[in-house]
């Protein structure tokens, strides 16, 4: 079924992680980012999962609930394995053909898996311990400079959380669009491609238009509601950087640190 | 008369397994008779919406089965045939919503056109289709969008009875409609089961619909039947229904006031004529019960 | 001042694709003083939304004038103060709600005035509290029923402290509990907190809980008065293509059938009830 898509799922809570500052958690991510990619060396690697498997446990989000989560990326996971272990040049273990396996392989395919698998599991505790509106707030108010530069930043933000709030609205649609059309006999699943292209347009069409619509009431009601983009604007929620906030940037900085000095040490 | 469908055991959970697990139906069993006009009744969540899309195999039952003319619509592969869909219409609530063709007769002609008839059977079925509702021949090469909204619903409806269902299933027809295009939405209903003889199951809000359209109410509640009769039967179990939440017709009401009050009319009474009727024997010193 | 809508003459007329010019609206003078709670009846296309939508200013007349708490709508520097006066609540409350968390969205109209974080915060709760959904407040909208979004969208215009709110067919989208809930709201806004409201409706039983009942119908007013005048005029709003509520329907026919010369302005079970027990005993 369309609802089991889980973009961006959020797991409400109120551990330490889910009360850092979202821009904080932001910063944080994409620094984490970096650092795993100048890591390298079991230790580096193990001082990420242990880093990361801290940030789950005091989350309170199921471990199971986080391997859910890479399921979606399984197929690039094992791609990028493969062509890892083919593909790198050194010194031969096994071949067969023109495939080789060389020993560099094995520790560049294993390095790739953890990097991808890590990296997802980082991003994803980042959407799973912030609601979606508090991450286009973060995101909004970091990028708040470039208005300057007049990149529309609360446009885009607003944007954003219209579409996440429109989401699950849609696809309730889109389910019912089908089932209706479906009462009329029509069939999605038999057919080539062209075929099959050509069966989505009665659901398509209907969808397409009923999202006009609603764009255009909520247009209106937002007019009503006094909104007149991002000037003289106020918000109810105050972002305040907290002790909490301190103790992430100090703790996951130290951790940064030390894998990528380690990391540059080859351990 | 004969059972044209038949539930048994119907049940459907939602979302199994998971802490969310809820169940829609449960251990359904329903005989609809042919020919008949069934109305359905019930709170939103009562299983009403999920019963209607198992009797043309949108859904697939977790346990028990769904009898079409006496044969079950899931084969033994797990498969249901299209047949199901065009022999049980169902229009969905809103079905304006649905409408994606360039004109009214290539949108009504879409159902038909599925069951792969030739295009003079198509041209007939929509031509016919589009008088049961009241639409107007001339309006067939419009587009649909340019129409007013119960025009809108009169062509979504057309959809379906182009596809000569033998049972019309109908969920909420009238939702959103003022009281004259409520009328003459039913008043087309019934001219379409009087001229066919197709069974008519529609789903309403309004017990007062139901007490005037139907000839027997079906009355859901947590995913099972609690009541299922004429419309007389139905409501002289009044007590139950309100206890469920569920309102009767405002005529009821009076009715079994005056019956509190000492006045011993028919406490059963559902429309306005028959209270008139019974009121107006009861002057004349007639004293019915 | 003590109107707070008033309309002179107002036309709304618009041409279709042939030129062909329509009168969705033709010569309305309507006055609805402050505290007032209104139901604007009529059939589908008899204007009542045309009209509706002059209240708040999205709509301008073609022709007359409409002054919102003395502001004449068609001047574009008091938009935002008629639209801060006079708040709008639409009838399919999915394509109202703008944010993913129900505080957040009744916050949105606060915060593009430019409140005070915490006065946003006192406003929030006070408006949740009034509809009655405070403990959903952090909830996401699209978990709701109907009857609890339609409520959280009209939080959302409280929030506002307008002084006047039009809804606009608010009930056409919900389940009978779900309208009850709507209904009851409605009723302590203008009981308790003296807001006008002004109701556009196809239902009976939501005009009847109203004050005063205006018909429209062909884009004229048909009339004008308090329910119980209103309702007993079986015939006029039959050819305005309502209906009457069944405890009205019920004597009016005995009248007509038996010439019974009851009172017909029965407008609840029990009233029904009462002038029954007298005929028959």
């Amino acid at each position: 079924m369309l609802r089991d898509i889980t973009i961006g799922q959020f797991f409400p809570g109120n551990s330490a992680v889910h009360r850092v500052d979202p821009r904080v958690k932001i910063v944080l991510v994409i620094a984490m980012i970096v650092t795993l990619f100048l890591a390298g060396g079991p230790i580096s690697y193990g001082l990420m999962i242990a880093y990361l498997a801290g940030i789950i446990k005091i989350s309170g989000i199921r471990f199971h609930m986080v391997v859910r989560g890479l399921r979606p990326i399984l197929i690039i996971v094992i791609f990028t394995a493969v062509l890892n272990l083919f593909y790198t040049p050194g010194d031969i273990l096994w071949s067969w053909g023109f495939l080789h396996i060389t020993r560099q392989g094995i520790f560049a395919a294993i390095e790739m898996v953890l990097r991808i698998m890590l990296l997802i599991i980082g991003a994803s505790m980042l959407t799973y311990t912030t609601s979606p509106i508090d991450l286009t707030d973060g995101l909004e108010r970091l990028l708040g400079p470039l208005k300057k530069i007049r990149v529309p930043v609360h446009e885009l933000s607003m944007m954003m959380s219209i579409a996440l709030r429109f989401i699950p609205t849609l696809i309730e649609e889109t389910e019912k669009i089908i089932a209706a059309q479906k009462a009329r006999g029509a069939d999605f699943e038999s057919g080539n491609i062209l075929q099959r292209a050509k069966a989505m347009v009665p659901i398509l069409v209907p969808l397409f238009i009923s999202a006009i619509r609603r764009a255009d009431e909520l247009a209106t009601a937002m007019e009503c509601r006094l909104y007149r983009g991002d000037e003289g604007r106020t918000r109810m929620k105050q972002l305040k950087t907290t002790r909490v906030d301190l103790l992430a940037v100090l703790v996951s900085g130290a951790v940064f640190a030390a894998v990528i000095v380690l990391g540059r040490m080859g351990m | 008369m004969s059972t044209i469908l038949e539930t048994r055991g119907l049940t459907q959970i939602y979302g199994a397994g998971d802490p969310f697990e809820r169940k829609a139906l449960n251990q359904v069993d329903l005989k609809i008779q042919a020919g008949e006009v069934l109305g359905i009744v019930g709170h939103t969540g009562s299983g009403k919406s999920t019963l209607i899309q198992h009797f043309n195999g949108l859904l697939k039952p977790t346990a028990g089965e769904v009898l079409l003319a006496g044969q079950s619509i899931w084969n033994a592969k797990g498969k249901c045939s299209r047949d199901v869909r065009f022999r049980v219409g169902l229009v969905f609530q809103y079905p304006e919503y649905q409408l994606f063709e360039e004109t009214v007769a290539k949108d009504i002609a879409f159902g038909p056109g599925n069951m792969g008839l030739s295009q003079a059977e198509i041209d007939e079925r929509v031509a016919e289709a589009m008088a049961f509702v009241g639409l107007a021949p001339e309006i067939a090469g419009q587009s649909p969008f340019a129409l007013s909204g119960g025009q809108k619903r009169r062509v979504a409806i057309a959809g379906v009875i182009a596809m000569r269902p033998e049972v019309l299933i109908l969920d909420e027809p009238t939702a959103g409609l003022d009281p004259a295009g409520r009328d003459e939405i039913f008043a087309e209903i019934r001219d379409y089961h009087q001229k066919t003889g197709a069974t008519i199951l529609f789903v309403t809000h309004s017990m007062e619909d139901a007490a005037r359209m139907a000839d027997r109410i079906l009355v859901m509640k947590d995913g099972g039947v609690m009541l299922l009769g004429t419309p007389r039967e139905v409501f002289s179990h009044a007590e139950e229904i309100i206890a469920a939440g569920l309102d009767i017709p405002e005529i009821t009401k009076v009715v079994r006031e005056l019956c509190r009050r000492g006045i011993p009319l028919d406490p059963s009474i559902f429309t306005v004529e028959d209270a008139v009727r019974a009121i107006a024997a009861y002057k004349k010193g007639e004293k019915p019960c | 001042m003590s109107e707070m809508i008033k309309t002179e003459n107002l036309v709304y007329a618009y041409h279709d694709e042939n030129g062909n010019a329509y009168f969705a609206l033709n010569g309305i003078d309507l006055h609805i003083q402050r505290g007032e709670f209104v139901a604007v009846l009529g059939h589908n296309g008899s204007g009542k939304s045309t009209l509706a939508g002059h209240f708040n200013a999205i709509r301008l007349p073609t022709g007359g004038k409409v002054y919102v708490d003395g502001m004449d709508t068609a001047g574009e520097d008091k938009l935002y103060d008629i639209r801060r006066t006079c708040a709008m609540v639409f009838q399919n409350p999915d394509n109202q709600i703008v944010a993913t968390v129900v505080e957040e969205d009744v916050a949105f109209a606060l915060e593009n005035m430019g409140v005070p974080p915490m006065e946003i915060r006192r406003r929030v709760d006070d408006a949740l509290k009034a509809v009655g959904m405070y403990e959903y407040r952090s909830h996401a909208p699209h978990k709701l029923s109907g009857g609890q979004k339609q409520r959280v969208a009209i939080a959302g215009v409280i929030a506002m402290m307008p002084r006047c709110i039009v809804f606009d067919e608010p009930t056409a989208m919900l389940d009978p509990s779900g309208r009850k809930e709507v209904m009851r709201v409605i009723r302590e806004l203008n009981e308790r907190f003296g807001i006008t409201v002004i109701l556009i409706t196809h239902h009976m039983d939501e005009a009847v809980q109203a004050g005063r009942v205006v018909v429209m119908h062909q884009g004229r007013i048909l009339m004008d008065g308090v329910p119980r005048e209103i309702f007993t005029q079986v015939d006029a709003l039959r050819r305005a293509s309502l209906s009457v509520p069944q405890t009205i329907e019920v004597l009016y026919d005995l009248n007509a059938q038996l010439d019974a010369q009851l009172p017909v302005g029965a407008m609840t079970v029990d009233e029904c009830a009462d002038i029954l027990q007298k005929f028959l005993q």
